[in-house]
């Protein structure tokens, strides 16, 4: 991002000071997303293993134990380290840019929010090399697996999700700080860019949760280290309570993954269908609604704890009523596109992939949803294939359309066009070689965590993983189109893209290292 | 420069707010602990409580209940009852129900012993923690006698016969036909049963490392 500093000559400090030292919300947003790259190298990588071992039916490459740590290391990176840090970097980029405001509202914090990150990445990383071994209890860390069962490095893992829900927590107080104190003139709130409208919410919901983690882990390690018995039922607790306290943070935070993304596809979707946003209000209460039904629909990740049935049917009608204002999204986007001069440059085809697809994952939530029938699908690859339909070609897929969206905006230089169109070709149909067949095998019983199957299982096994190794060799592509466009190409106009409407692509492609430092008006 | 001061005191507001409902939800995690037992106890799920909700966990109070509902005996309807033994963790015991099933009618009063043998050298103090399955029969399940009362001492090598007493409520729902009831031992010094944790853990370990070669 060399260029970016190179066009503005203010007096602020160069090589690694700069970086480190920041409060500029570029720079901090262009560290973020670095930040979630590697990580999602680092995960990606973990998920190759995966697949190798799972390659073929039998032990081939892995151990079991070093098979477990890989399914929770690889969960936990990607959730914590890949796609939230990343929607917080496009949130740091984009927000003032989007809403007039010349930074975000509590610079120095900001610094502090992102600079905790690499800690505690290289922490939780870290545990793969202390004795026993890192986290192997998957990632939603049940007890007494992550308590009375676990390695010693447990407790590394335990001060790492801290560190983590203290930088999260820091980064969504700044943004929602920034949206309701810092607009500019005229920018009333239902005005605001989807997007910024989708990161509001989502920083309530994690102010709201990530607490409750916090605690979770707590209770972890004092159940560890102090005596309690929070979950240890021969103290009087109870492993169930750990599965509820989780998955009141855990809901809500699936769609902490998902919201923004919902922001930059009802960003991208207007501007490549020439068309404004269809159903804008709406879109901002089905965002509301959806955030609000995630705090009550927990219990829907546990059918098979053991409920009453009264339990079942409540946590089974309040699941299926987020297919409600859901569908109202979907339908607006599709709405948007409708009679639309649709042009499918990179971001736009990312963005109708995404629409695509995650309402593919929508649909198998809806099984999964189905109280009945969850006893057949829980804890099988069904799950699997589910969630990675929302959370890869959900949530990745929305930040990837929002890369090559924004990427000339951040460098001042378009992005290769062809190299993306084969970025996302390869992407699409191998995302789908990979999980689509995790359908199959899910719903004839193979189950999830585990590092040998039945042989039964072995062809939609081995397509997975052939798919699993092109989709992630062709994220590598992905990587080397970045800093081919930061290094040059072909000059960005101020407005990159001829339908694109937004204060952001009012000021100079690259976006000057200072911006709206005096606001805008907004009519 | 006055500008700026003024816009920072707005955010102090706004994020001193924040800061409240962030510490507001840290402490909203912990009161899930106790509103979580309230609302098992409110229920009578997971089987916790039940007996001490209704006032019938003891010998005393559940002699009481256990003679009124005698007194309802239902000869037109038989169950089955499942006897289940557990240890908790790693404890070096023998623990086993000997009678392992049997059938009877609602209000009959019957008698059935589990077997525990302690093969450590060392003295223990256990306790047994019952649970009933499905959850929803638990409150129809009521232990006259019973050797989870009370912590049972063990000396080193010691096997006792321990005796349950128990009668089920006529009012049984109807789509129950089928009741396990299941018992853990526990040892109550919890520091001596955690060691032994880590010893599994650790031969775990091994074993895994010795499967792949």
């Amino acid at each position: 991002m060399s260029t970016v500093a190179a066009t503005h000559e203010h007096h602020h400090p160069t090589g690694i000071t700069r970086w480190l030292f920041t409060t500029n919300h570029k720079d901090i947003g262009t560290l973020y997303l670095w930040f979630a790259f590697i990580m999602f190298l680092l995960g990606g990588a973990m998920a190759m293993v995966i697949r190798a071992e799972l390659f073929q039916p039998g032990m081939q490459i892995v151990d079991p134990h070093f098979f477990n740590q890989m399914t929770t290391m690889h969960g936990l990176i990607m959730v914590f380290g890949a796609v939230m840090p990343a929607f917080v970097g496009l949130a740091n980029w984009q927000i003032p840019l989007m809403i007039g405001a010349p930074d975000m509202a509590l610079p120095r914090m900001n610094n502090w929010s992102f600079w905790i990150l690499p800690f505690a990445g290289t922490m939780l990383v870290s545990t793969l090399f202390m004795e026993g071994g890192g986290p192997a209890f998957g990632w939603t860390f049940y007890a007494p697996l992550s308590t009375t069962f676990a390695p010693a490095s447990t407790d590394f893992f335990i001060f790492a999700v801290h560190l983590l829900g203290f930088s999260s927590i820091m980064g969504a107080i700044n943004i929602i700080a920034t949206i309701l104190n810092m607009r500019a003139p005229g920018m009333t709130l239902m005005k605001m860019p989807l997007f910024v409208w989708t990161w509001l919410i989502t920083a309530f919901l994690l102010i709201a949760v990530m607490p409750v983690l916090a605690g979770a882990v707590t209770m972890m390690l004092t159940d560890r280290n102090f005596g309690t018995s929070f979950f240890d039922a021969a103290g009087g607790g109870d492993p169930v309570l750990f599965q509820h306290v989780f998955w009141f943070f855990g809901h809500p935070e699936v769609y902490i993954m998902i919201l923004p993304a919902f922001g930059v596809v009802s960003q991208i979707i207007p501007t490549f269908a020439r068309k404004p946003l269809f159903g804008y209000a709406s879109m901002v209460y089905a965002t509301a609604a959806i955030a609000f039904l995630s705090f009550i629909v927990w219990a829907h990740h546990m059918f098979t704890v053991g409920m009453p049935v009264a339990g079942e049917l409540y946590f089974m009608y309040a699941t299926v009523m987020i297919a409600v204002p859901t569908a109202v999204k979907v339908f607006n986007w599709t709405a948007t596109m409708w009679k639309g001069s649709m042009t499918f440059e990179a971001p736009m085809l990312w963005a109708i992939a995404f629409v695509f697809l995650f309402t593919i994952g929508g649909f198998t939530g809806l099984m999964l949803g189905v109280a009945p029938a969850d006893f057949q699908y829980h804890d099988t690859y069904f799950v699997v294939a589910h969630f990675h339909y929302v959370l890869v070609t959900g949530a990745v897929f929305a930040i990837i359309a929002g890369v090559y969206y924004w990427l000339p905006k951040w460098t001042g230089n378009m992005y290769h066009e062809g190299l993306a169109k084969w970025h996302f070709w390869l992407s699409a149909i191998s995302v789908n070689v990979l999980f689509f067949p995790m359908h199959f095998v899910g719903l004839a019983g193979m189950p999830r965590r585990i590092p040998d199957y039945s042989p039964m299982f072995a062809e939609f096994n081995m397509m997975a993983s052939l798919g699993g190794f092109v989709f992630g060799a062709s994220q590598l592509l992905f990587l080397y189109i970045i800093i081919k466009t930061i290094r040059g190409g072909e000059k960005a106009t101020d407005e990159v893209w001829e339908g694109a409407e937004g204060l952001e692509w009012t000021v100079a492609s690259p976006a000057p290292y200072h911006t709206f430092e005096t606001p805008p008006q907004v009519k | 420069m006055a500008e700026d001061k003024k816009s920072a005191i707005s955010h102090g507001k706004l994020v001193g707010k924040l800061t409240v409902v962030v510490f507001a939800m840290f402490g909203f995690g912990f009161a899930l602990v106790p509103m979580y037992d309230m609302i098992c106890d409110a229920f009578g799920l997971n089987g916790r409580f039940v007996e001490i909700e209704q006032g019938t966990f003891g010998a005393e109070q559940g002699q009481i209940k256990g003679q009124q509902l005698a007194t309802r005996r239902d000869i037109n309807r038989t169950i089955t009852v499942q006897f289940t033994a557990t240890l908790n963790q790693s404890m070096a015991w023998e623990f086993e129900p000997l009678t392992r099933s049997m059938e009877l009618h609602p209000g009959e009063i019957k008698q059935v012993k589990y077997l525990a043998h302690n093969k450590t050298g060392k003295k223990v103090v256990a306790q047994a923690v019952p649970s009933v399955a499905p959850g929803q029969a638990t409150k129809y399940f009521t232990k006259m006698e019973c050797f989870c009362f009370d912590q049972q001492t063990f000396e080193p090598g010691e096997t006792k016969e321990m005796q349950l007493v128990f009668v089920v409520d006529p009012d049984l729902p109807r789509n129950v036909n089928t009741i396990t009831l299941g018992y853990t031992f526990f040892d109550t010094d919890r520091k001596a049963g955690l060691e032994s944790d880590e010893k599994i853990i650790m031969a775990a370990a091994e074993s895994s490392k010795a499967y792949l070669n």
